[in-house]
């Protein structure tokens, strides 16, 4: 079962701003999801291997060599606001 | 009170350290793996997580991490794969690191260690994982902001998470020194907590002794130094025994440690700040280590401090003291070793490296790596002490002196002029000389006063700049006296 509160929980880790409305048709919409994805565990997979990736491809690797990074001046232009080479934002506490 | 509290209470720590692989580039890009640069110089779209840009393992960082998991004894996962722990803070540009879950490069190890009462102890690794370093914050109260630097972001590093195993704030130390010892023998990490490539959060509890359960337990950040771990470890477990004794409960939480205050304080943080929701790296596909992989790493392990000790202490009889000093230093060791290989008297080569040698050392505040002494030199000065060529006190001088030059010890010798005096005519013409000078001395010796022969001794060493053999001068004064 879905409460609201978890819709809200969610909704807060993943920064996502809900309306009071949006928070009742979602709460049934995720239970409706989870009802759907549940029949899978009806499945017995003792025997299978977890699936780490869809491509069938394994032990991709680069070399440890050096390529060029991005000038200072051309990352800072994504900020919002920088000073002294670094990007500014408003002030975070641990 | 009936029992001190350290009798009633048993401590249990786990130790998780955070390790920065040394290698040339970034774990999953291109980007140099530099400390110190100007801020934002080296980064790139896939350590800023752009759009569109995608992330491939370095090969070097997951060689140091098999690299390391062997050396902690651990069994290398044949399936490992990679996962996104998401979390938003400035300090993390795609609000999630690339980590590991549930398939992690390394598993079940341990690292021996020796408590204080000199006892073998198997502390247990519970997991070694790789992943992504996150960028660096400059808190600015002043102007109410903080500012980020990527150059960090993307870094490899490596968690390496221990069992509760520890018992006291001495045994996290040794075995974080331990631990860093064996690290920095692989060559894998400059390792060094000030720069921040070595870094420790503790989890502590306490419980009744007896109890197996364990009792609720606080995490501890931010110890900087192996001083501040074992000080911020003691602090927190006192916390911890004032709050029981006193009939309160401690509260699960995450704590810092306050190096000036020497205090530890609760880290405020969001009550869903450990909600991470892992989930597979779509970005990043498997790997499958195969034996041949394991196999060829392990080839490359150097001997390790444990190993090394044995073999010293077997091969050269060298006391576990003695042994212990010089595996701290790779590069002495070596040195042992090599001036063994010239001159037997083994004792006499760790003497001289753990004393005169360690003290020149510490006095140029420089590692052993730097100074240009090579064994043979060393060696032959020890012989020339030996032979009585040199005495004691010139040996230590020429020791100076062979560290700045690199010159041969005959050489050096030769050049001040030296070389010890053992000549007889030449020593009771310098006796001679002290007697006439220290008459009152003299006739005190005469009188039976033999203590006063050093005093003699030492003057004579100092008319002659240390190179009189001082046992025969002294054997000369009390003959001439004995007359």
């Amino acid at each position: 079962m879905i409460s609201e509160k978890d819709v809200k929980h969610v909704a807060s880790l993943a920064r996502i701003h809900l309306k009071d409305q949006e928070i009742g048709r979602l709460t049934k919409d995720l239970e409706k999801i989870l009802d759907y994805i549940h029949k899978l565990n009806t499945l017995d997979v003792s025997g299978v291997q977890p699936t780490g990736h869809v491509l069938p491809l394994k032990n991709v690797y680069r070399k440890d060599a050096v390529r060029p990074s991005l000038a200072q001046q051309e990352v800072l232009k994504m900020s919002v606001e920088q000073q002294d080479g670094f990007f500014k934002v408003p002030k975070v506490i641990e | 009170m009936s029992q001190a509290p350290k009798q009633k209470y048993e401590t249990v720590i786990g130790l998780e350290v955070h390790l920065q692989l040394d290698t040339a580039t970034k774990i999953f890009c291109g980007c140099a793996n530099k400390f110190g640069e100007a801020p934002n110089t080296l980064t790139c779209p896939v350590c800023l997580g752009l759009p569109g840009s995608l992330p491939v393992v370095n090969e070097k960082a997951l060689e140091y991490a098999i690299k390391v998991g062997l050396a902690l004894n651990c069994t290398i996962n044949p399936f490992v794969k990679f996962d996104r722990k998401n979390y938003f803070y400035p300090d993390c540009p795609k609000a999630y690191q690339i980590s590991q879950y549930d398939f992690p490069i390394c598993r079940q190890g341990y690292l021996m260690i020796e408590t204080a009462e000199g006892e073998p102890k198997k502390v247990r690794i519970n997991r070694a994982h790789l992943e992504e370093d996150a960028g660096k914050l400059i808190h600015d109260d002043a102007h109410n902001c903080s500012l980020v630097d990527y150059n960090r972001t993307g870094t490899p590093l490596m968690e390496i998470v221990t069992e509760p195993d520890l018992r006291s704030a001495d045994e996290a130390y040794r075995y974080l020194q331990d631990l860093k010892l064996t690290l920095s023998y692989l060559g894998v990490s400059d390792c060094d907590m000030e720069k921040g490539s070595l870094r420790c959060d503790a989890n502590i509890s306490i419980r009744p002794m007896g109890e197996q359960k364990l009792g609720t337990k606080t995490e501890l950040k931010n110890m900087n130094s192996f001083k501040a771990v074992k000080a911020g470890l003691e602090h927190e477990i006192g916390r911890h025994f004032a709050m029981l004794e006193s009939g309160q409960s401690i509260v699960q939480e995450t704590r810092l440690w306050d190096e000036a205050r020497g205090r530890t304080f609760t880290m405020r943080s969001k009550e869903e700040a450990h909600d991470y929701r892992y989930f597979p790296e779509p970005d990043l596909v498997p790997l499958m280590l195969d034996n041949i992989t394991v196999e060829k790493v392990k080839a490359s392990l150097p001997e390790l401090p444990m190993q090394k000790r044995e073999r010293l202490m077997q091969r050269y009889q060298l006391a576990a003291y003695d042994a212990n000093i010089l595996v701290q230093d790779p590069v002495l060791a070596a040195l042992f070793e090599q001036c063994a290989a010239r001159y037997a008297d083994t004792k006499k080569i760790c003497n001289w490296i753990n004393g005169p040698l360690m003290k020149e050392l510490n006095e140029r505040k420089t590692p052993a790596a730097t100074i240009g002494l090579t064994a043979e030199n060393l060696a032959d000065l020890i012989k020339r002490v030996d032979e009585g060529v040199l005495s004691n006190l010139a040996g230590k001088d020429v020791l100076t002196f062979m560290i700045d030059t690199g010159q041969s010890v005959d050489t050096i010798i030769k050049e001040k002029g030296l070389a010890q005096v053992s000549d007889d005519s030449a020593l009771e013409k310098i006796v001679a000389e002290i007697l006439q000078e220290h008459q009152d001395i003299a006739d005190q010796i005469r009188a039976g006063k033999e203590s006063a022969v050093g005093f003699l001794v030492g003057q004579a060493m100092r008319k002659t700049q240390g190179k009189a053999n001082p046992k025969k001068i002294g054997e000369i004064i009390k003959k001439t006296l004995s007359q």
